[in-house]
This record gives structure tokens, sequence and C-alpha cells, in this order.
């Protein structure tokens, strides 16, 4: 059977509902995974959850935005979070964010013409004694340089899928 | 109430019996509605333990000393109301009585002793003997800061906005705030308005984020338009996708204007088009009013509510420069007529002619906002809903064939203009298919509160103008038309036209003075049953659809009467689920809590007392009418005869008077 876009994304999200629940507290899980997998919540995605949990789309909207994680258009493939704490500031942030910004071409706040990299600040991850630290995806990387910035982006260049490098690279 | 138990109670032969739910055999039907069934989080419900007479003991009464009043109170009052029990005024913002508690804006806050910080006093469950002090130092600093904090994010053009001197920011800014902005003051305006729907106008710049249009949407109406977006110091309040307000399931049912305490949220203002038509003089300006403005209008001008002004009112307009004022009434008792003879039509398709796929249960079509909620959520409904247009538009097609042809006037030089309690009858007129007439049925829908503004741009003060009474040729309307205006009024008027239409007896002889009470009231969903205890013979009006009634006689006509899109929700759930109300033959539905009355075009505030007030003043002024029945209403007889000749429902009638809806669905692209 042809089976659209829309279709597939819509059983998806049932097999999600049935194995997370169909509470209002499974939202944040549900949009977890939909994250990973997109890379963003699909806004067509945001009504089928609503609707499948019983809440209103507007809601699903409301905390999608609320969380710096979740997002709601489609980013690069691979986000790069730059911490923009005091600890990393310290150690050395700047270095590592300008050569970030002239390696890619992009601003932070924006998406390579590609669409392979997005560039944002983060707040602290917790990596304050090994900074600065970055991340990308959801893989950290700390007391990076602005040469180990050239080597982490030519693997994630190198790479098919998201998850471009499977060892932290320390 | 009382008067259901006295006919239900005694049946005496040839009386109909009308039972309210609780009496039916079904009075065991597990079922929750009201409070119990709101969707808002438990924490943000009122909560409240019953009082126990024990002193001392769990849920008994708790000791409490508000600026040295001691008062008791029931476990769990908050100390807002506990204030209130004892007369101590405490501001407000973010609290509303139609809605779950927020805490948010914290203009409330009070000390109470043993706290290191200031508590919300609207969210602050009393639980144990507790001392408060309402207005200390403390206190009067947050308050002035909040006020501050407020006035940096709201640009105020408070000489132009629509809701200078009815500012509930504007009151807090006054009694609370400090003497200049101690955290600065927008110059500039950060937002674009959004000018999309044809109802509702939303400017954010003005906005305080108190939530309660949040709440309003999501909570009270559940149509889920409004939530508050981003987070900290972006934090706003947007619709899906931050989509324009047309393009997202809005109903425009203007409920988030009557609680939005600024004017971030207003209704879109046909003013001055309407001035501009009432100076050209080629135009012939037309004005229908609704039963409900007239009840709301007299709080526009600092009167109490609840206080009737509809022949003031008729004074006012024609001093405006009104060409003719009529009363929507008419179309009501039209509507009456139209929808009624709809429901015997399909009535006796599944009855008698054993048709199984005529949409039963019938709803009602007179709330615009209700018909786009159906449309967006329950489209596969829509051959349930009649087919006949709200009374506005039917006027709106009448005016512009009958009358014109009456009065020898070209129809595209009259302008016709509805005044309504209501938001959605702006969008209502706006629809593409309402033009039947040739023309736009209807050119302007105005509501109660910019009515109110050109009596006062127009110099008058309303209680004092002289009264008269309304044009011909439609004249004064029925106490039937005028009950449209409150939750179950649809039902009770249609009634009083249906019993006497089958039973050929007078309704008078088994509802004391025609009041069918069990319909009325503000009771979210209102179930009830009507025997047909005879039936009578076919008046010639309806001759040509039925043959005669012995089919309904004895039959049992299931009937619900609702209000608030939160309560059609659970209805339409039901039905879908082939619950009880899946078998009612004819439900009233209404978007607006309170029916019409309680509508988004009503002066602002709303609250419970409010709207009982004008539900008051809208019955009162049904008992005063002479003709209460739609049927006997002269000007509708005439317009049978001389104009809709082929009777309700007829090839005439069906093109002017009745309409089709659009399956929108809720899907947001």
């Amino acid at each position: 059977m042809l089976q659209s876009e829309h279709d597939l994304m819509r059983c998806e999200i049932e097999t999600l509902v049935e194995k997370l629940g169909r509470e209002r507290s499974s939202l944040m899980p549900i949009l977890h995974e939909m994250q990973r997998k997109y890379g963003y919540i699909p806004s067509f995605a945001m009504q089928v959850i609503a609707d499948e949990l019983g809440i209103h789309p507007v809601e699903v909207y409301s905390v999608t935005s609320f969380y710096a994680f979740l997002k709601d258009v489609p980013g690069g493939k691979f986000t790069i979070r730059v911490c923009n704490t005091i600890s990393c500031d310290m150690a050395g942030k700047d270095r590592v964010a300008r050569q970030l910004e002239a390696e890619l071409g992009i601003k932070f706040g924006q998406t390579t013409p590609d669409g392979r990299f997005s560039l944002e600040y983060t707040a602290c991850m917790g990596m304050c004694d090994q900074g600065p630290a970055l991340l990308v995806n959801d893989i950290v990387f700390t007391r990076v340089t602005p040469e180990l910035v050239h080597q982490i982006l030519e693997e994630c260049r190198g790479h098919f899928g998201i998850y471009a490098i499977q060892e932290e690279v320390h | 109430m009382s008067d259901t138990k006295k006919t239900s109670n005694t049946p005496e032969k040839g009386r109909g019996e009308i039972a309210n739910w609780a009496d039916s055999e079904n009075a065991g039907y597990e079922f929750s509605f009201g409070a119990d069934a709101s969707r808002a989080p438990v924490s943000q419900r009122r909560q409240m333990i019953k009082a126990q007479q024990v002193e001392g003991k769990i849920g008994g009464l708790v000791k409490v000393t508000i600026d040295g009043h001691e008062i008791r109170v029931p476990m769990g009052t908050t100390i807002l109301d506990a204030a209130r029990e004892a007369g101590i005024q405490i501001p407000t913002l973010c609290a509303h009585e139609d809605l779950c508690i927020a805490g948010v804006c914290r203009i409330c806050v009070v000390e109470v002793e043993g706290f290191r910080t200031l508590q919300a006093s609207c969210a602050y469950p009393i639980t144990q003997p507790i001392v408060v002090h309402t207005h200390t130092p403390k206190v009067r600093q947050a308050r002035r800061h909040i006020v501050s904090l407020m006035l940096a994010n709201h640009y105020g053009e408070c000489y132009t906005c629509k809701r200078n001197g009815n500012c509930e920011l504007q009151n807090l800014a006054e009694q609370y705030g400090a003497e200049r902005f101690l955290f600065g003051h927008p110059e500039e305006p950060l937002f674009e308005k959004d000018l999309s729907s044809h109802a509702v106008v939303r400017d954010m710049n003005k906005c305080v984020l108190c939530r309660r249009c949040v709440r309003t949407c999501i909570d009270l109406q559940e149509v889920g338009v409004l939530e508050a977006v981003e987070r900290g110091a972006h934090t706003r309040i947007d619709t899906f996708m931050s989509k324009p307000l047309a393009d997202v399931v809005c109903i425009n049912c203007g409920q988030c204007i009557n609680r939005c305490p600024t004017g971030a949220l207003t209704a879109n203002d046909p003013r001055e088009e309407i001035w501009r038509a009432i100076d050209d003089p080629q135009k012939h300006v037309v004005i229908q009013t609704a039963p409900s403005p007239r009840a709301g209008i007299g709080e526009c001008f600092g009167l109490e509510p609840g206080v009737p002004l509809t022949f003031e009112m008729n004074t006012a307009l024609r001093e405006c420069g009104f060409d003719a004022v009529f009363d929507t009434n008419f179309t009501a008792d039209l509507t009456i007529i139209e929808e009624g003879t709809e429901l015997i039509t399909r009535l006796y398709k599944a009855l008698v002619e054993k048709d199984e796929h005529v949409a039963l249960p019938q709803f009602t079509s007179c709330s615009p906002g209700w018909v786009k909620y159906l449309e967006h959520f329950y489209p596969e409904y829509i051959p349930h809903v009649s087919s006949c247009k709200s009374p506005q538009q039917m006027f709106g097609a009448v005016i512009k064939t009958y009358y014109a042809q009456h009065k020898g006037i070209d129809p595209k030089d009259i302008v016709t203009v509805a005044l309504m309690p209501c938001s959605a009858k702006k969008y209502e007129c706006n629809r593409p298919e309402m033009n039947d007439s040739g023309f736009k049925d209807i050119d302007y829908g105005l509501t109660t509160r910019e009515l109110g503004q050109m009596i006062k741009e127009g110099g008058m003060h309303l209680p004092d103008l002289p009264k008269s009474d309304f044009d011909d040729p439609f004249g004064t309307a029925t106490g039937s038309g005028v009950i449209f205006g409150a939750s179950g009024g649809v039902m009770e008027a249609a009634l009083r036209t249906v019993i006497e239409l089958v039973t050929g007896e007078k309704v008078e002889s088994i509802f004391e003075h025609a009041d069918i009470i069990p319909v009325r009231g503000f009771e979210g969903i209102k179930y009830v049953e009507l025997r047909v205890p005879k039936v009578g013979p076919v008046p010639a009006l309806l001759k040509h659809l039925v043959p005669n009634w012995d089919w309904l006689d004895g039959a049992t006509l299931k009937m619900a009467v609702v209000h608030g899109t939160a309560n059609a929700k659970r209805v339409m759930e039901d039905i879908k689920a082939g619950g009880k109300f899946s078998h009612c033959h004819f439900i009233e539905f209404m978007a607006c809590p309170g029916g019409c009355l309680g509508g988004g075009g009503q002066p602002i505030p709303t609250n419970p007392e409010i709207r009982a007030a004008r539900a008051k003043a809208i019955y009162s002024e049904d008992a005063a009418y002479e003709v209460r029945k739609s049927h006997e209403n002269p000007a509708i007889i005439k317009l049978y005869n001389e104009f809709l000749t082929d009777g309700p429902c007829g090839h005439v009638s069906h093109k002017l008077l009745h309409t089709h809806y659009t399956k929108r669905g809720k899907v947001i692209n």
C-alpha cells in the first residue's frame, strides 16, 4: 500500500504513544524521540501528537518552543552548540567560536546553506573543569582547541548518519 | 426548577410532561460535566474541602487573621477568597472568576507571617491557621515593582486604546503603581498587530502575559488557539506555529477579548465604515439589534448589569443617523419556524419513512462560533446542523430583498448593520457564501461595546433618552425572539411553538406563563425530555410537509441545551461514542458560556454574576411581551403570505434563509 510521508509519521507517533503512554506527561519523551529522528518536530507531527494525547496542538508548540533542544524548524544535520558560560569563556571559548564561524562561514544562530551544520550557543553543560566544551548533536567534546574544531568538522563531513563520531575525542 | 417538579409529578391527562435529566429514568447515567471535567491541571483548579462542623478535625474550619480581622474559612480557601469574605481588597490581575488559578502576575502578593517570601494570595490555599498582612511596606513595594515591570513591556498608547478607562492595568498603575516608569517604558511598538481575523485583533504590544486568554481558550472553551510560547524574557502569547489568527482554528467567540485585562485583544471595529455609510446620503443604513446587547449596553454607561435599555437604544440609533431600526427577534422568530419545520421534516423522514440516513439529532446553527467549532473539530457532523442561517443573516437576506422591494430602494444602496453581542458574527457576515440576496447580506457586524462608543460619540447618555419602538414592517417581535440571548432560549422558543403546533393546545395550559423553566439556567449541559400527550390537526403552514401528527402521538422528544464549546465538546464526544446524547432529537448549542448574553462583543468585564443579571433582564423582557410565541408573530405570518409564499423550507426560503457549511478540519497547514 502506498503511504505518504504523513501516514508514516502518523504510524510512527502512534507506535510511540503506545510505548510511552497516552498521558500529558508522555509529551516530553515523545518529543525527544521525534527530535532525535527528524532533527526537529514537524508541525504536522505536533498536531498528531496533540490528537493522540488529547491536548491542543498549540500546547505542543508551546512546549517545543520552551525547550532549547527541541526545534520546530529543521536545523542542520549536525547542530554544534558551544558552551556560553563563564568557565568555558575563561578557558578560551572565543577562539573556538571564531574558528567555527570561520570554518563554516556562518554566524551563531545560522545554518550552512548545504543544511549540514547549525551553530548555536548553549548554557552550561557541567563540563566547567574541562572547558571549553561543545556539543555536536548529543556528543560532548571537551578541552576544545581551534585545531580540534577542524578535526571534528572534518569527521562530521565524512560521515553519513547523524552520529558522526562515536568515540569522544579528548 | 419547582415548576418542573410540579408538572412532572402531577401528570394530568392530556398534559405534556417535561422531565429534567435527573428525573428521567437514566438518572444514574454516569457522565461528569462542569468543574469536575475541567481539563486544567489539578494543581490549577480551585480545591476546597467541604467544611465539617467538627472543630479542629481535618476538613474543618481554619482560623485566618487578615490585617487583624479574624475569620474562619473552610480548609483550602485561598487567601484571596478569605480576604474578600472579610471585606479586604487585594488587587488582582491574572485571577478571574471563570478561569482556573494561574498565580502568574503576582500583583496579589501578601505577607504571611513565618514565610520568608511574599505569597500570591490567589494561589495560596489556607490549610493551617495563618496571619496575613496585605499592605505592609514590603508588599507595597513589591506591587509597585510588579506594576512597573509590566509597564516596562507594555506599549501603552492609552489615549487611543479601546480599553482606555476600562483597563485593569491602567487601574493598577493608578492605585498601586509608581509615579514614574521605574524600569522604563517602550517608546515604539515591538510587534505587528495581527489584523488577519475578521473578528479578533491581537496587539501583543499591550500584552502583560497574564495568560487569561490562554486559560480561556484552552480550558474554558477548549478550542486551543493561544498559548505562551518561548520562555523567560522572550515569552509571548502566540498561536500554533505563530500563524495569523485567521489561519488557525480560532472560532472567533471573543471570550478572550472579554477577559483580557488590557487592550491586547480587541474586536475588529467597523465603526468608521458605519459612520461613513451613515454620512453618505445615497445609502440607506439599516440596523438590526439582537436581544443580548440590550441587556448589556447599560454597563457601557455605568449602570448595574441587568438593566434592559431596548427602547432607549432605538432612540439613540435613530439619533446616530440609522435610517431604520429593526429587531433581530423578528428573524429569530423566523428561525424558529424554519428550523422547527426542518426538524419536523427530519423526524418525519426518520420515524415514518424509516429513512436511516437522516441526520439526527439536529443541531442549532444560530451561534457562528459553534458552527465554526463544528466545522473545525467535528466536520463529519455537518449534516446534523440545521441548514438555517442565523437570525442575523436571515435578516440581511430579507432586508435586501423583501424590504428593498417593499420600500422601493435599490438593494445596492442599502447598508445592513447588525448589532450583536458577538465577535463571531463579524466573521459570519464575511463568509463568502452569505450573499444569497445578490449582495453581501450583512455588511457590518457591530458589537455592544462598539455601539456604546458610537452613542457616546453622538453625545448621548443612553439611560436618559426617551423610548421609541422598532420600525415597520417588522415591528416588535415576540418574547420568543428575546430569549434567544440566553442559553436555553432557542430551545424554549422552539418548544413554545412546537407544542402548540403539534398538540393544538396553548402552551400556557402546560407551563405556567409559557415559561419552560427546565431549559433555563447556567448549567453547562441540560437534558430534557418531552412526551407528546396528544396531537391536534396539522396547521395550514405545515400542511404541505406532513399529512397528520399521528406518528408523534405519545412519542418522547429528547432535547439538550449546551453552552460553551467545552461542554459542546463533551456532548459531541458522547454522540460519537453512541451515548445518551446520540439519541436526542434536537440540541441547542451556543459557543459562549451563558449563551449570547456572555458573548465576545458584550461589555467588559464578565463573570457569572454579571451574566446572571443579564439573563434576568432578558427573561423579564420576555415576560413583558404580549405575543410570546414565534408562530403568532403577525409580521412573520405576513412575510409568509406575501413573500415566502411556498411556506417554511420552501423554495424561496431555501434560497434566502438557508445556507451550507464548509468542512474545515482542524489540521493547520
